[in-house]
């Protein structure tokens, strides 16, 4: 099921309805019903793939956690009678026993994930190395369909047994609030990733109808919706007819497809979320943001912090630190300390866990090169960056700039053009095409070829350029009020006749400029894909 | 616990450790800085910090992160 079509607008005014109408220790369990059949709509055998996730994840905990219990229980009633040897020994056996259910779990899950996700991809670079070496041999492809929203639950199922590993909190006992956690409809297209502990507080809850939660809510949708499929869908078509077409478009049109990809970018993942954290809302759930005008950063590494947040903070928690404090990485680090001292010997391991921390986000973008380089290109724009510092601090000794507004619009227009450039990688069909088509912009700029008649000619007329424009400056508006407080909470300070006024516009918006008009399966969220 | 600040300081001479309790909750230490102190720490005392204990909780203050050292070296 589409988010922005009418079958979900109506799936949501039912659920509303029956919601806020049953006994209210029964609204969750309504809930995993919906997200189910929400799911069901997608595919049915994709049940089957969340319901292995669920269980293994299910029994893998409540073992693990059962553990814990008993290490407490044992220490307790015993600890006084062991030695320190004895009781490290003790524990050093529960660890290895939790880690067998651990990795088990983490085994099958990602195995699962892999399967699916990567093994086409494999499959086409196993037979790239044979056609190279000159062998006839061939692996035939795997016909296997990717089910809808699996790096997403994938990764909010690990984190969950991850933290009862660690102890943080004990495995959830009833095995379908679990299958509500891993499941939850609005989440399942393209996040946020939320944590069990976060999450479970308020989805387990009773709710009871609250009017400026609902009102709250709806107009968090609307606002998702205008951007989906007035701004993101429109801006599309000219995104698809730059990139599709190299060999016209080259040079400044590459730059245009840039920004204009940016900009569809976040509309539609913005959008989104707005959609998703709305639906919640307006159920009395709250669902954590996952964008801080992303745009408004000054360098990468912030960007990263401001976009797709519970990506970035997913992988710090259990890739980043992990790796990093792992034995071989610690060893690495005295190792390198010794051999090129304090300065670089000290940040080389940090180096090499955030290339592999990138390489493997770039990996669950997606199952192709594009996505492998687009993440490595990020890791080394962090590590540039790090290891200009003392030119950074250089400059600001010498000059004072760092506070004017002028040098911070500086590092905020650099940061996005730099993360739009990368971002490319996500377009083009392939890394050498990508490559060729960014220096285009270097070698044959040309900027006189656009005029008012090619831009017209990426599939846009002067009212898509009015409403994009309108939308942007819109977009930028929100944005910088957000700085100091909610949008929605400023409007409803607003008269009754401006705020019905802004609903309107946005409702007729969506009506009317809708580029493909609501339901059209022109494009499905672009996070959907991954 | 002289040692601990030392390491801190190295890391950002600006900010005043002995005060601060909110080292990562403002930001000024990020994931980078985290993953270094617990390299200095692993060879300085000679304890290994595991993934599970990085929490705002442990690295918001020395006093917390010398609190953490010492638990986690009385269990060793």
């Amino acid at each position: 099921m589409l988010f922005a079509s009418y079958g979900f607008i109506l799936f949501i005014g039912l659920l509303f309805i029956a919601y806020y109408s049953i006994p209210k220790k029964y609204q969750w369990q309504l809930l995993l019903g919906a997200s189910y059949l929400f799911y069901y709509f997608s595919g049915p055998e994709n049940l089957l793939y969340i319901s292995l996730t669920t269980l293994s994840t299910y029994a893998a905990a409540v073992k693990i956690s059962e553990m814990h219990r008993v290490q407490a229980q044992h220490l307790a009633s015993h600890g006084d009678e062991m030695s320190r040897e004895e009781k490290k020994a003790y524990k050093a056996l529960t660890k290895s026993g939790q880690r067998r259910w651990l990795l088990a779990c983490l085994i099958l899950n990602f195995g699962v994930l892999a399967v699916t996700k990567y093994s086409n991809f494999a499959i086409v670079n196993i037979n790239w190395a044979l056609e190279t070496l000159g062998s006839g041999a061939r692996v035939s492809f795997l016909q296997l369909a990717l089910p809808m929203g699996i790096s997403f639950y994938t990764f909010k199922t690990m984190s969950y047994i991850i933290d009862v590993y660690r102890g943080r909190y004990p495995a959830e006992r009833n095995p379908f609030k679990l299958a509500l956690f891993t499941s939850f409809f609005p989440q399942l297209v393209q996040g946020p990733i939320s944590r069990f502990d976060s999450l479970s507080r308020t989805l387990f809850e009773q709710h009871s109808f609250d009017g400026r939660n609902v009102s709250r809510g709806l107009q968090r949708i609307l606002w998702g919706f205008f951007k989906k499929v007035v701004l993101a869908d429109r801006m599309l078509m000219a995104v698809n007819t730059i990139i599709r077409n190299p060999d016209t478009y080259q040079g400044i049109f590459v730059f245009i497809g840039m920004l204009f990809y940016a900009y569809q970018l976040y509309a539609d993942f913005t959008g989104g979320i707005d959609i998703t954290i709305g639906t919640a809302e307006v159920l009395g759930i709250k669902v954590e943001e996952n964008f801080k005008r992303p745009y408004f950063s000054k360098s990468t590494a912030e960007y990263w912090r401001r976009w797709h947040i519970t990506m970035g903070t997913w992988f710090k928690d259990y890739l980043f630190y992990p790796l990093s404090v792992s034995g071989p990485m610690l060893k690495f680090s005295r190792y390198s300390r010794q051999k090129l001292g304090d300065g670089l010997g000290k940040r080389l391991p940090v180096y090499v866990s955030t290339i592999i921390v990138w390489f493997t986000t770039g990996l669950w973008h997606g199952a192709s090169w594009n996505f492998i380089v687009w993440g490595l290109l990020n890791g080394a724009v962090i590590i540039v960056s790090m290891e200009c510092q003392p030119l950074y601090d250089w400059f600001h000794g010498r000059f004072n700039v760092k506070d004017s507004f002028w040098f911070r619009l500086f590092q905020v227009v650099r940061t996005i053009l730099l993360m739009s450039a990368i971002r490319m990688f996500d377009c083009y069909r392939d890394v050498p095409l990508t490559f060729r088509m960014l220096g285009t912009m270097f070698t044959r700029f040309n900027i006189g070829a656009l005029s008012l008649e090619a831009l017209l000619g990426l599939g846009l007329g002067l009212p898509d350029y009015a409403v994009l424009l309108l939308g942007l400056a819109a977009l930028v508006w929100v944005s910088l009020v957000q700085r100091s407080g909610s949008v929605r909470d400023k409007l409803a300070g607003k008269p009754f006749v401006l705020r019905y006024a802004a609903y309107y516009v946005l409702i007729v918006s969506i009506l009317v400029f809708g580029a493909y008009g609501i339901g059209y399966d022109a494009s499905q969220f672009i996070y959907n894909q991954f | 616990m002289e040692t601990l600040l030392q390491i801190l300081k190295d890391l950002h001479p600006d900010v005043d450790f002995e005060t601060c309790d909110t080292l990562v909750d403002s930001g000024i230490l990020d994931s980078f800085d985290i993953i270094t102190l617990i390299a200095e720490i692993s060879s300085e005392f000679d304890v290994n910090i595991p993934a599970e204990e990085i929490m705002p909780d442990n690295f918001n203050s020395a006093e917390a992160l010398y609190a953490l050292i010492k638990r986690l070296s009385d269990e060793d």
